[in-house]
């Protein structure tokens, strides 16, 4: 085999890291180069470098170590049974490449995950030999984000949360079930258990010693997760449990939801199908609701007999259109929980509803200018000057918001 | 009327000081006409009036928003800002009123200038301009880039923070910075000057074309975060339409290919794969449905042959996670008592009559939930194994899950704590509270009693174990 050049690694494996949702690069410790000892920094909130026609943000070098794998998971283009095309970089390789797009201010960091060669120790040693290259020898002060193999010596990932801001285990798809017939030589326990260590690990790092010295940080960023979408059969109801299930146990910072999407030399076992994007969409902001409104799992899931979400609107507004005896609401006198079920008023517009009308009594164009999308939620409050009259108990309200039939694409 | 001239750089200053002494000349916003770098003023005015700065107190909030909005390039915004600041003399509340439309309007251009210097932040493509004649070993690296408002200056030091190790110049419109041996410094801004190739951008072209996924078109999603105002100054732009062009295509044709055999290698290396780990037999467990939703299964954990056999209710939060017994907050709280008790911890075998955690989440915490008399059930199973393996003297049984796990009594302590039943299979059981019991009661004299109670149970049991009880 003729031996492959950078420029060809780098197109072979990041086509092959594309397919994991993840590019944030935010929440971690702030760092600086201001003393001119090193490169990078890192201030809290990520950003976003660039967006690909796919409309995903490309916040870092998000690339695979080698897409050389011995498993064989159905729905990934790196099974050992598909024929695409295998590269490896060398970590000087994968080192250089992060150094060069930070100086040019491309990317925030880098992003490395890796199909597991020889064995999980052995590929995560590389990984960590890379993290550790980066941070010590080139005092890089840049974001990095380490895909742990569950498998690999707790040694290892301990090494891993001590260089990188975060880690991450992704536990592929949404049930055990689904797991041992697409990726049958992964362990959803084993999964699971390596992200209850990150989490014991994380909350050690933060333990101060009877001296009051502090520990040296583990992942500060936190760890997250990626499940398939649409890959199995599992419903909407049971994605949501098994993420608040995730979050409640392991502190996750985030579970990623990506819809499952064709991949070149795709198994007979695993037909393609069009990526569900707007249902990786509703999943996204039902997961929103969960973590930031106060909504529980039953609430958001009990809209439909078949346990999925309404996909031609948004889960907020299908609760509320389903619930309209809690509504119109009265702005001026409204409860916060309250205030966060209203369609179209986000967590800063109550915020901001809450401080103003402590000062003065609100109206109509006070919530306009405060950013809340009144399209929606006028049928669900009253203000000083404002009343829906019949319009929330209306029979074509939900018409009213969801797009018209169209004809099914033949895609 | 006095005509206040302010300058192109460190304009936030200059406002700030004019500001403060207009506010103390008490002279009314209509009264003021702005001047910025030349531009805006009356040309019958009176010339640059200077004043004397006084002493101001305004909300932090102002302040923010106004170190902000003076890099706007709407002309109205000095006049805008010190409005707002007349008003906020009177109404000390106003910026908490989020719906007052000056406030409102000043927060719009607040946000325009964030989200500009976030762009600027997200969007300046350096190139290697090679090292210095003057034998300075820092990389040198140059950038073009058009802001919509005045940020250079405000932006610079995020660049100064993230590039401390090498020297940079970014060149846009209005404004130079330039970094050189750790020294911020600006001069005037230039036309687009050429800067060299650089061969690191075909690289980043690469990669820009590979990560994108041809399945999964969402233009509206890129072009509303990366408007095509920015994309003449970066270098990863110019695929965009081809790669649009092409997508349906490269999809389409990804489900239209035909499954491949798989590569000979891959049978081999599927048969080389060590045989997965099976779970241990209680691991594996699926008695009940607790099994569903826990990490992992936590065993028992103590000599082989103990004496002393300590059954609590279930695994909590901690023990779930670690896999091992009484290591939460109940765990430590038993470990001091029965220290405190004279129980040589080490000699005593500790397991739960339940091994998976129940619980129900909420938010970012799990709440513990009782196990039902099925799941007792169930469980006991794993229970009597390990008592007929560690064949203790005595057991202690604490709370009420363990009471009916181990004597088949599921009724409440508070009447039976202290006394000692006995097993089916003649074992005695003595019966004390769950130290999580104590954690939860929130009556301090109470909890400082039956905490006693348990210590008191804890030495009773160290006592008959010494045969003196």
């Amino acid at each position: 085999m003729a031996k492959l050049g950078l420029q060809q690694k780098l197109a072979i494996l990041s086509d092959a890291a594309k397919y994991d949702a993840s590019c944030a690069s935010s929440g971690t410790s702030r760092r600086t180069s201001r003393d001119g000892t090193g490169l990078g920094s890192t201030t809290g909130s990520g950003i976003c470098h660039a967006y690909a026609p796919d409309g995903r943000c490309i916040s870092l070098l998000k690339i695979l170590m080698t897409n050389f794998c011995i498993y064989d998971c159905a729905y990934c283009i790196n099974r050992v049974s598909s024929n695409v095309e295998r590269a490896r970089f060398t970590p000087e390789e994968v080192v250089h490449l992060t150094l060069e797009f930070y100086r040019r201010n491309y990317i925030e960091g880098l992003f490395l995950s890796s199909g597991i060669i020889r064995s999980p120790d052995a590929t995560m040693a590389d990984m960590v030999r890379i993290a550790q290259i980066l941070r010590q020898t080139h005092n890089f002060r840049g974001y990095i984000h380490l895909k742990t193999i569950p498998d690999a010596d707790p040694l290892l990932i301990e090494q891993a949360g001590l260089f990188a801001d975060r880690i991450s285990i992704n536990v592929e798809l949404p049930t055990d079930a689904a797991v041992k017939s697409f990726a049958p030589e992964k362990s959803p326990d084993g999964i699971r258990r390596a992200m209850a260590d990150v989490r014991l690990r994380k909350e050690a790092s933060q333990d101060r010693s009877h001296t009051g010295k502090r520990p040296p940080k583990f992942a500060p960023a936190g760890q997250s997760t990626q499940m398939i979408i649409g890959a199995d059969n599992s419903t909407d109801a049971t994605i949501l449990g098994q993420s608040t299930r995730l979050y409640s146990s392991y502190q996750l910072k985030r579970v990623y939801y990506s819809a499952f999407s064709p991949i070149p030399d795709a198994t007979a076992k695993l037909p393609l199908i069009r990526p569900p994007l707007e249902r990786e969409h509703r999943l996204y902001q039902a997961d929103w609701l969960l973590r930031f409104y106060g909504f529980g799992v039953d609430e958001i899931t009990a809209g439909r007999p078949d346990g999925n979400l309404d996909l031609a609107i948004d889960p907020k507004l299908a609760w509320a259109l389903a619930n309209r005896h809690h509504f119109p609401l009265e702005v001026n006198r409204a409860s916060r929980e309250m205030l966060l079920r209203v369609p179209g008023f986000g967590t800063k517009t109550v915020q901001r509803i809450l401080t103003t009308r402590r000062h003065r009594s609100l109206r109509y164009d006070d919530l306009l200018r405060m950013g809340a999308l009144m399209g929606k939620a006028r049928a669900f409050v009253t203000l000083t000057d404002w009343s829906p009259r019949a319009l929330t108990d209306s029979a074509d309200l939900r018409a009213r918001f969801a797009p018209p039939p169209e004809q099914l694409s033949l895609f | 009327m006095p005509t206040i001239a302010l300058p192109m750089l460190h304009t936030d200053r200059a406002f700030r000081d004019a500001a403060r002494g207009l506010l103390g000349a008490g002279v009314p916003p209509d009264a003021v006409l702005w001047q910025f770098n030349g531009n805006g003023g009356d040309l019958f005015a009176d010339p640059p009036a200077t004043v004397a700065p006084t002493a101001v107190t305004v909300p932090r909030a102002f302040v923010d928003l106004m170190n902000r909005v003076v890099w706007h390039s709407d002309p109205q915004r000095f006049a805008r800002l010190y409005a707002l600041l007349w008003r906020l003399r009177v109404t000390p509340g106003l910026m908490t009123d989020r719906g007052d439309p000056a406030l409102a309007h000043l927060m719009r251009l607040d946000k325009d200038v964030r989200r500009d210097k976030h762009k600027m932040t997200a969007f300046v493509r350096f190139r290697d301009i090679g090292e210095s004649a003057d034998g300075n070993t820092r990389r040198r690296f140059a950038a073009w880039f058009e802001p919509s408002h005045c940020i250079t200056e405000p932006t610079a030091p995020f660049f100064a923070n993230r590039f401390g190790d090498m020297d940079w110049m970014i060149q846009t419109p209005h404004l130079t910075a330039h970094f050189e041996s750790g020294a911020l410094r600006f001069s005037p801004g230039a036309p687009k000057p050429p800067l060299p190739e650089d061969a690191t951008e075909d690289l980043w072209r690469t990669y820009y074309a590979n990560i994108f996924n041809p399945a999964r078109l969402k233009i509206k999603a890129m072009t509303a975060e990366m408007p095509k105002k920015y994309w003449k100054n970066l270098p990863e732009a110019e695929l965009i339409p081809g790669l649009i062009a092409n997508a349906e295509s490269r999809a389409r044709a990804m489900q239209a290919a035909a499954p491949t055999l798989p590569p000979l290698r891959s049978d081999r290396i599927i048969a080389r794969l060590p045989g997965q780990a099976t779970p241990d037999a209680l691991n594996g467990c699926t008695r009940c449905p607790l099994f569903a939703n826990a990490t992992q299964a936590v065993p028992g954990e103590g000599p082989d042959r103990a004496a002393l056999m300590i059954v609590g209710e279930q695994p909590g939060d901690h023990e779930d996670l670690a896999g091992r017994p009484f290591v939460g907050p109940a765990g430590q709280m038993f470990d001091r008592l029965a220290q405190e008790a004279g129980l040589a911890r080490d000699a005593v075998y500790v397991t739960n009559a339940v091994k998976h955690f129940k619980f129900t989440p909420q938010g970012k915490r799990r709440i513990h939930q009782r196990p039902d008399r099925p799941e007792i059930e169930a469980c006991k199973w794993w229970l009597d194994g390990e008592i007929a393996a560690v064949q203790p003297r005595l057991i202690v049984a604490m709370g009420a899950t363990a009471a009916y796990s181990l004597t088949g009594n599921g009724k409440t302590m508070t009447a039976r704590r202290g006394t000692i039943e006995t097993r089916r299979d003649g074992t005695p059981v003595l019966l004390t509270f769950h130290p999580s019991f104590l954690l939860r009661q929130p009556d301090a004299t109470r909890r400082a009693a039956d905490t006693a109670l348990l210590r008191g149970d804890l030495a009773l049991a160290a006592r008959w174990l010494a045969g003196t009880a």
